[in-house]
């Protein structure tokens, strides 16, 4: 049983079909016993970074998500999700996150040029590694964006970027740990390929 | 680099999808969750919904629509009409749509668009814009294109974008349905007024008037049509292939499925 973890940030009625669509059953949950119980949890989130962590740290689910990390449970972040996998964010202030991966979240103006609409919004190529995530994905694959701001300073762990006027980061693995910046439960079939390949990863 | 992105519009009333022409005259054409899985099967990027119904029945028949599009279909959704409050864009939201336009309702009620890129986030908030010439000036036209509300188009547009408006679509009611081209001198006034990404619709015709679009107005970043994607005028898949040609950054995948 794969758990999404829900703690009231953004919509998952999408999140949970993809998984319906892969044929994968999911629990949507946000009670910390049952990430116990789950063989891999999904971390969703859309929004403000503050207002997330802090939520995850009230609900107890910040320290069920790193009890269950350091037992070596497959975790995957997306989109805000990812985000919150790193050690710091900087937007708004300075924000402490999950700290499985390390680097910090920066404002994408930080690293592109000026012209370049913000957010990064829209399908963009992957520039991708070798990695379970992506077993069945094929170069220039695209996957759907939507975001301001972007993991950096974390070169050991980036697995794939996207290209917008600098490469931005776009998924991240460390050991058990994995994000993407990207929507797979919105980027058509190469989306819902880098899902099923993590429900089949042991 | 982000391509451009090709958009099936579908309008749904009585949950079946029709096209205006000029925004009179409608025709039936499909089941709105049929289409949908075929465009996303087929190369299109996004899909606009629009709800043209008047009544609360036709409402819940249309939010049920969604719900199930949005079972099958994982490419992104924007929804519009009868948005005229927070609840509406939560109605949608929750059905899976990833993005809410508001067009008439923002008009009646000019506070929503910065209430809901508040509570949903800029990037949630498209602002529909229905635009037509009124004695040189652009004009702002409300009730689906029937009502002049005497507001000049750019600055609607930017204030709407000052509000938290994270994108816009360009409706030319002077080119929808002649199927001769994009309002190329419209989009341009507008892309030069904001810098969220701007949407062309209304005008298309064939495939040389996206090419046209996207090499004349480097700064659009979509095109939207209904009828000659419904009727197969213009297969997604030509078109993307046609665009690949012309060195315009497209998504390829999904177009050689078949």
């Amino acid at each position: 049983m794969i758990a999404i973890v829900d703690y009231g940030v953004g919509n998952l009625f999408s999140l949970n079909s993809s998984f319906a669509a892969i044929g994968q059953d999911v629990l949507v949950t946000s009670d910390p016993e049952e990430l116990k119980k789950a063989d891999k949890i999904v971390l969703p989130g859309v929004g403000a970074f503050e207002d997330a962590a802090k939520k995850l740290k009230e609900s107890g689910l910040m320290d069920a998500l790193k009890t269950e990390v350091s037992n070596g449970k497959p975790l995957l972040g997306i989109c805000l999700g990812m985000q919150l996998l790193f050690e710091k964010s900087f937007e708004y202030g300075e924000h402490e996150g999950l700290g499985f991966v390390p680097g910090q979240v920066r404002p994408i103006s930080d690293v592109c040029p000026k012209d370049l609409k913000i957010p990064h919004m829209g399908w963009n190529a992957l520039e991708f590694k070798e990695h379970p995530l992506f077993r069945y994905l094929h170069k220039g694959d695209c996957v759907y964006f939507v975001h301001s701001y972007y993991g950096t300073n974390c070169e050991d762990s980036v697995i794939a970027t996207a290209e917008y006027g600098a490469p931005l980061t776009a998924a991240v693995a460390k050991g058990n740990v994995m994000g993407c910046q990207f929507h797979p439960e919105k980027s058509g079939d190469v989306g819902l390929s880098i899902l099923r390949a993590f429900c089949e990863m042991e | 680099m982000i391509t451009k992105r090709i958009i099936p519009c579908l309008d749904v009333r009585d949950g079946k999808v029709v096209k205006g022409v000029n925004f009179t005259g409608l025709r039936e054409i499909d089941s709105p969750v049929e289409l949908a899985k075929y465009y996303s099967a087929n190369g299109a990027d996004e899909l606009v919904f629009y709800d043209i119904t008047a009544s609360s029945d036709g409402r819940k028949i249309f939010t049920d629509i969604l719900c199930e599009t949005a079972k099958n279909v994982f490419i992104p959704m924007t929804v519009g009409g009868g948005i005229n409050s927070v609840a509406d864009f939560e109605r949608v939201l929750n059905c899976g749509a990833d993005k809410v336009s508001v067009n008439s309702g923002a008009i009646r009620h000019p506070e929503l668009v910065e209430e809901a890129a508040k509570l949903y986030g800029d990037q949630c908030v498209v602002l529909s814009a229905d635009i037509r010439r009124v004695n040189g000036q652009f004009h702002i036209f409300a009730k689906g294109g029937r009502e002049d509300t005497g507001m000049e188009a750019i600055e609607w547009i930017k204030r709407c974008v000052g509000n938290g408006a994270g994108e816009v679509v360009v409706n030319s009611i002077d080119t929808d349905g002649v199927k001769n081209g994009f309002d190329l001198e419209m989009l341009d006034a507008v892309c030069n007024a904001v810098k969220v990404p701007v949407i062309a619709s209304g005008g298309a015709g064939g495939i040389e008037d996206f090419i046209t679009l996207f090499k004349t107005l480097p700064k659009v970043d979509a095109g939207l049509a209904a009828s000659i994607f419904h009727f197969g005028e213009v297969k997604i898949k030509d078109l993307k292939e046609r665009m690949k040609q012309e060195g315009i950054q497209t998504r390829l995948d999904g177009v050689f499925n078949d």
